[in-house]
């Protein structure tokens, strides 16, 4: 780090000299390096180097997530390995993005994420915190689905910043004492917008995409090209009459099934199987077009490849992954066709015998990020009452 | 001996560092930053323009929720000062060896997590939480009230969250006024509540308006009680400076709202300032 800061001031102090920048503008970077080396090369720098290559952060979603993959893939690495995984939980994929966007350098202080949907896997590219992988130390890569690798190069040029490591589905759960599998198969996505359920729905407050894509599979539209965008903000804007709660988190999700307080909402497949595992009367389901996402490990700019890609490729070890996707009820990125999966993986939601996931339905990261502001704004001004 | 004018800065400078550091630079990041362009991608673009500002009051929406938190923030002012005020004189008045249990008492919640506390309300009011469970069991009720996701319930976490701190002011405030004058009131033939209404509440003033500022402030600033307590309709100020800043990284509008809501608060505590006298709060808190 101090090689690099010592090229950019060169850098800097060349172009000062030159003319190019402005006198201000160089005491402000000489500042900023200052404080910056004061922090990495002074006492905090000397714990830094100690701990360096001795130890790798992992940011993933808490709860049963999270111990799944300390128990089933961090404990076991740093038992072979002798490096530590920090093993850290972030309150939302937005939130940590605005901690990695705050850090300096951005995505410094941050190692390998935990991500989820394709369109944050574009969000970080984006932003500049990506890396390239060298797929040649991950060997275990090649048991990974290609649909979920390809799609992933199709944003970064060929090339991965991340390793995909398991799926799921934003299905819609129920309370079986209140809806009849029939009655929730017959509705479908319009399970959600059904009138008799009235002060009993709830929905993921956090995300404008889960709730426009389950009312435009109500209005009868593709999520990915929605062409009647004023039908879809009439749907939600209806249902907001219905909703009881907006939830913020998965364990808030839990929480309002568990107890009976909302019969149906928009649920993480995971978390659904979890409840169900729990003897909850909460039934699933996943209605044609049902939006299906998938989880990769994002490693973050300014990471030590090397401690990375041997964690990545430890993970993805056949029995460190199929040991995670037990513990989180979530099916691993493991091709099925390639390796053998335990009858009980077989049945979580959103697995895929094939290994192609042909008739999945992902979101499409540039079509959303492209709406991302607008329509973030205009679900606000929805839930809100506007 | 020659007066050090320099000494009382030296003796400052820790705080004042920590204060400049921790307080006054952080406010004008987000000054400036309020000024800034946010990108589609999420990256912030350097510039000075009103935007973000003219987007503020460019239609109804964020206007009307800024009112909305205003008139909760008075609603739990009100409600935290007539539950506050017969507390703290009922701890002025006693002789009780119990007085300083139940004192700690009043501070016990400060001891348990802000949201631990908030989100023990769901298990209380909930359908199937404390309430509901006994009314239904003894039959006094056949569906579940609802209790909780609503307006009062946002203003029943402000209020287990700020009564204290209305409790604490007001207590101060009555510590200080000399009981001799009460007993002269009476000797002199004023009722009880004639001496209270025309000494002890009078001269209790101070710690009365210190706690609703303070409780006024808090409450405007807090966004964890309407995003837990609360149900569709029932946010706050803070509640979308958040989700501007956090879910979708659009800083500069998230700052803007910021610094509108700062400007009100400024402007709110430097009338009271004018009319009241800013350092009556130090001065109940320094009697604490």
């Amino acid at each position: 780090m101090g090689e690099d800061l010592k090229k950019r001031l060169d850098d800097v102090y060349e172009n000062y000299r030159n003319g190019n920048i402005t006198r201000r503008d160089f005491v402000k970077f000489a500042g900023i390096a200052g404080a910056a080396l004061g922090l990495a090369g002074g006492p905090f720098g000397l714990i830094n180097k100690a701990f360096a290559s001795k130890s790798i952060t992992c940011h993933s979603w808490g709860g049963t997530t999270s111990e799944a993959l300390r128990k089933f893939a961090f404990d076991p690495f740093t038992k072979a390995t002798g490096i530590e995984v920090i093993d850290a939980a972030f309150t939302g994929m937005d939130a940590f993005l605005t901690q990695v966007k705050a850090s300096y350098p951005p995505g410094g202080e941050f190692n390998i994420a935990h991500l989820s949907a394709v369109y944050d896997y574009a969000r970080y590219t984006d932003l500049g915190f990506g890396v390239v992988l060298d797929e040649s130390k991950i060997p275990n890569l090649k048991n990974v689905m290609t649909k979920m690798t390809d799609t992933l190069r199709g944003i970064t040029n060929g090339t991965l910043s991340a390793v995909p490591y398991d799926l799921g589905q934003t299905g819609i759960a129920y309370n079986t004492n209140d809806i009849s599998k029939e009655k929730a198969e017959e509705l479908g996505a319009s399970l959600l917008y059904d009138k008799s359920l009235k002060g009993k729905l709830g929905s993921w407050g956090g995300d404008f995409r889960t709730n426009m894509w389950y009312a435009a599979l109500h209005t009868g539209q593709s999520p990915n090209n929605i062409t009647d965008v004023d039908a879809v903000w009439d749907a939600l804007t209806e249902q907001r009459s219905m909703m009881k709660k907006y939830w913020a988190s998965g364990s808030e999700l839990m929480s309002l099934l568990a107890n009976g307080e909302i019969s149906a909402t928009v649920a993480w497949s995971g978390r659904v199987a979890a409840l169900q595992d729990q003897g909850h009367p909460i039934g699933y389901l996943a209605p044609d077009g049902t939006y299906s996402w998938m989880e990769y490990m994002y490693v973050l700019k300014g990471t030590d490849l090397e401690v990375a890609q041997k964690l990545l490729n430890f993970m993805l070890a056949p029995e460190a992954s199929i040991a995670v996707a037990q513990g989180q009820k979530y099916p691993p990125a493991l091709d099925p066709t390639k390796v053998e999966m335990p009858e009980d993986v077989k049945k979580l939601p959103a697995f895929d015998p094939t290994g192609k996931l042909n008739g999945y339905l992902f979101a499409d990261p540039a079509y959303w990020n492209k709406h991302q502001l607008e329509w973030a704004e205009k679900w606000d001004r929805i839930m809100a009452g506007a | 001996m020659k007066e050090k004018p320099w000494k009382p800065w030296l003796l400052l400078s820790p705080s004042l560092t920590a204060v400049f550091l921790l307080l006054i630079v952080p406010v004008c990041f987000v000054v400036v930053y309020s000024f800034w362009l946010r990108a589609p991608s999420g990256m912030d673009i350097p510039a000075f323009q009103f935007g973000n500002y003219a987007k503020f009051f460019a239609d109804s929406f964020y206007p009307v929720i800024l009112l909305n938190t205003i008139r909760v923030a008075l609603e739990t002012v009100f409600l935290c000062l007539i539950m506050g005020y017969i507390p703290a004189y009922f701890f002025y008045r006693t002789e009780s060896r119990l007085k300083p249990f139940l004192m700690i008492l009043v501070m016990l919640p400060f001891w348990i997590s802000f949201i631990i506390r908030t989100l023990s309300w769901i298990n209380i009011l909930g359908d199937s939480g404390l309430i509901n469970h006994l009314l239904l069991k003894y039959g006094m009720i056949t569906t579940p009230l609802p209790m909780l996701y609503n307006e009062g319930a946002v203003i029943m976490g402000l209020i287990q969250y700020l009564l204290p701190f209305m409790i604490l002011n007001i207590y101060v405030s009555l510590d200080g006024i000399d009981k001799s004058l009460t007993e002269a009131a009476q000797s002199l033939g004023c009722t009880e509540w004639q001496a209270f209404r025309e000494i002890t509440l009078p001269l209790s003033l101070p710690g009365v308006s210190a706690g609703c500022l303070l409780v006024f402030v808090l409450t405007c600033g807090t966004y964890l009680p309407p995003m837990i307590l609360g149900g569709p309709g029932n946010e706050m100020i803070a509640n979308l400076i958040f989700k501007r800043v956090i879910g979708t990284l659009d800083w500069p509008f998230g700052s803007a709202i910021s610094v509108i809501l700062l400007l009100l608060l400024v402007i709110i505590v430097y009338t009271y300032n004018r009319y009241m006298g800013i350092n009556q709060i130090f001065k109940s808190l320094s009697k604490g």
